[in-house]
Formats: C-alpha cells, structure tokens, sequence
C-alpha cells in the first residue's frame, strides 16, 4: 500500500472545516463564562485596576442583575484624555457605551462573527434564553475555540487513520486481509449508498489513494444499488482489503440473471417502470462498475443468484465474465483494483485464486 | 464560480443548512435523472441538475462529493432526505423552473460541463 501518499486533500479539508466549524460551534461553548463586571456607579480608576489586574479589556456593566452597558478599554483611554490619570474619578456611566450588541448563547460562532465584521464592537455580552448574561466573547475567543475544535478533532481522525494504516505493517502473517462486510435489504432504497460510503471512508483511513477509494465507492454503490432493486431477499457486500489489492464482491440467492452478457451491455435493465422513475435502472450498473475496477467477474445462476467479483486497480481495464455451470451457486459478482499494477504475476495468481 | 453566485444568480432555495456558500466553489456541471449516468459522469465539486428529489441524490452526491444538487421543476425532498444531507454535508438547492433554462443559464454564467 502506497504508504507515504495518504490523503492528499487534508489541507484542503483543515480549511473546509475551519468554515463547517464556524457553523457547529455554539457562542457558549467559545466564550468567557461568568466574566468580570463592573457596575454603573464604579469610578473609572476603579475599571482601570479590574482591566489590569485581570488582564482584559472590557467588561459588561449590570445595575441590579441587569445589563445596562459595556465599557472597554477605548472608553478607558477616552477618560483619560478628558480628565487625566489623576481625575479618573467620573463613573462608569459616564463613559460606557449604552448601546449594546448582543449575541445568544445557542447561536453559532458565525453570527459573532458577522457581528464582529458588520460592526465595529470588539466584545459581545453573551445572553441565554432567559435573557440572563452568561458570557462575553472575542475574536480572541473565537480562534481559541476553533484551534481547540479542530485539533481535537483532527487529533481524532489522524489516530484513527494512524492506527488503520499501520494495521498492514504491525500484523506478520503470510498474508493478511481485511474484510468488511455489510448485509444489504431488498428494497431498502433508503440507506442504499450507506455501506459504499462506509467503505469508502474505511479505505481512506487505510491510507488509499483518494481516487482508488472514489473508484471502489463507486463500483460498491451499483452493486449494492443492484441488490437493492434486483434481488428476492437482499445480498451481502464483501470487501477484502489487502496491501497490494482490493478484493469487492456481493453475493445474493437469487433470482439470478437470465443472460449475463446481456445484463452487461450498457442500457440494458429489467428494471421496472416505478425503480426507472426514481432515477434507477438505467441500466448503466455493471458497465459502470466494469470501468470502475480492473477486474470483474459475474457469475449467475438463473432462479438461483448471483454473485459479482470486483477488484479495483490502476490501469488496466481487464475484465472478464464468467458464467457458473454450477447449479445452485446462485450470483456473485466480483471486483478488483489492483494498488500496485506492475505485478503481474500477482495479478495472475490472483485471478486464479479466486476463481470459483 | 462560488456556489454563492450561482444562487443569487439562479434564485435558488436553499433546502439545506446555511454554509458559507461564497467558500464553496462548483467547478462543473452535470444534468441527468438517472443515478448511474450521474455517477459516471458527475465530476467532483460538480454542480448535479435533476429533477429526481428521493434520499438517493443524498448517497450519489456524497460519494461523488459534489458541490451542490439543485432540484428543478420544484420537485421536493421529504424532511428525511434533507437531514440526511445535512448529515453528508451535501448541499441541495431547489427551484420551480425547467432542467433546461437552468443548465442554459449556468452555461452562460461561465460553468461548462469541466
């Protein structure tokens, strides 16, 4: 597995999610809690200790539990200027700014942050849904919050991916694979996709190339979509993943299908009206699934199922079809991608080896 | 183009959750109503125009991690669709008017078929 070109869009993705976390991120979970206030009639040395001591530069005025003002470090020096150091004995109401901007604590960061962008106000007093103050928030705030967000949850997947991908090198046996399997419901058009997105993820956090893993979710959605609409009671989707291929295939017990060349030809379906209506049935299933994998084999036994065979690869385009003499095989349709196309005597050995 | 733009410009329903849409870009288009046609021929950060309205749209459009759907003909996904899409992240907007003057006016706005 080619170990050294993991991910390649992560950057990309930290700046996507800088904006998705804008969206998800509550006020409350950003902001200062329970922030220092100072009340009307303090005097404006008083504020001047507090902003020092504390280390800030603004802070929230309440009279009586309530919110009447905010006054920052700007209408600090604007008192300074009026009266010098020595005067600062005019109070808070004097020189606080009345007008306040609020925000509500169960609002995502982003509306702080229009605020902060359409106005010129440097904090917001944070209120709940009873109106009561519960907070203040920064821009300071807001870039803490985001780092702390998105490291934690980089930190998360980097982990998850660091541990799938040494899976391959840690283990020491002759061979080893691993196989995710998924139970797909006849008729399920609801979570159809779901175990082509779980496989797709899974492959990533292995280390796959992005395009090999977009291939492979691909080829699983048609075949998964297949068992979906085509099949008498469901199927499952197998998906053996090792170092040096990826080894996909479902299986169903029945019907089976009548002319598997035929199923083969692009536009061909015995989809009916209603599954055509819904966008199914194109008839572009196994032919998508064939340019998607470097190998394939579908193998059906009519009134029985079938069973379809894919590895996905790099280049080649290889493919062939087999048809089950076997009674009672029932469908199986399998698929390969081979990871390092070059060895082709590999390639070979495993065509053999899974053959039926 | 921004996905922002094409919005305004189309006056386009936003059935999602908001996002940033002047920070997502639509690089190309596609139109069919038949999933398996999308999924061969859908690009990524492409922008898919269907009329097709079911939970589905959601998978292909994920897999395919495409930009954005927009639905025409004011077809309209039930809730369960949309949350579903929320939870992919996938973006899908909605508007009364033909597959045709849609794809023609994000033609001529710039976004060719990539």
């Amino acid at each position: 597995m080619p170990q050294q070109k993991v991910i390649t869009d992560e950057s990309a993705g930290v700046i996507t999610r800088v904006e998705e976390l804008a969206y998800e991120l509550k006020i409350e979970e950003a902001m200062t809690r329970d922030p220092n206030v100072v009340n009307p009639r303090m005097q404006m040395k008083e504020v001047l200790e507090l902003f020092r001591d504390k280390q800030i530069s603004g802070a929230p005025v309440v009279s009586s539990g309530k919110l009447v003002g905010i006054i920052s470090i700007e209408d600090l020096i604007r008192a300074l200027r009026d009266l010098g150091r020595r005067e600062l004995s005019a109070s808070v109401a004097d020189y606080m700014t009345r007008e306040i901007i609020t925000v509500n604590s169960y609002d995502s960061i982003i509306e702080a942050l229009k605020l902060f962008s359409k106005t010129r106000v440097g904090r917001l007093p944070v209120i709940n849904e009873a109106g009561q103050l519960v907070g203040i928030i920064t821009k300071g705030d807001i870039t803490r919050g985001l780092m702390d967000a998105l490291q934690h949850d980089y930190q998360a997947e980097e982990v998850r991916r660091y541990r799938a991908s040494h899976l391959f090198q840690d283990i020491i046996s002759d061979r080893t694979s691993l196989i995710l399997r998924y139970r797909i419901k006849q008729g399920d058009f609801v979570h159809g996709g779901a175990a082509s997105s779980n496989i797709k993820r899974a492959l990533l956090r292995l280390g796959a190339d992005p395009q090999i893993a977009r291939r492979c979710g691909i080829a699983i959605y048609e075949a998964e979509i297949n068992l979906i609409i085509h099949t008498t009671n469901g199927g499952e989707v197998r998906v053996e993943i090792e170092p040096h291929q990826i080894l996909m295939e479902t299986r169903d017990d029945g019907p089976g299908i009548e002319d598997v060349e035929l199923a083969m030809k692009p536009g061909y379906s015995t989809a009916t009206a209603e599954i055509r209506e819904l966008g199914f049935g194109a008839g572009m299933g196994l032919y998508n699934i064939r340019n998607c994998v470097d190998e394939m084999q579908l193998e059906s036994t009519p009134a029985k199922g079938t069973r379809l065979v894919m590895v996905p690869g790099n280049d080649s385009k290889e493919w062939e079809l087999s048809r089950a003499t076997t009674p009672g095989q029932g469908t199986r349709l399998t698929m390969k991608i081979y990871l390092h196309p070059q060895k082709t005597t590999e390639k070979n050995h495993q065509q053999k080896e899974n053959a039926p | 183009m921004t996905l922002q733009e094409i919005i305004d410009r189309l006056n386009l329903t936003v059935l999602t959750q908001n996002k940033d849409f002047d920070r997502i870009t639509a690089t190309s288009g596609y139109t069919s109503d038949l999933l398996s046609c999308v999924m061969s021929g859908a690009q990524k950060k492409g922008v898919w125009i269907t009329l097709q309205s079911h939970s589905n749209i959601v998978a292909v459009a994920a897999l395919l991690e495409l930009s954005a759907v927009i639905i025409t003909e004011g077809a309209t996904p039930d809730p369960a669709t949309i949350t579903r899409a929320n939870e992919e992240e996938i973006t899908l907007l909605s508007t009364p008017e033909f597959t045709y003057p849609v794809v023609g006016k994000l033609w001529e706005m710039g976004l060719k078929s990539g």
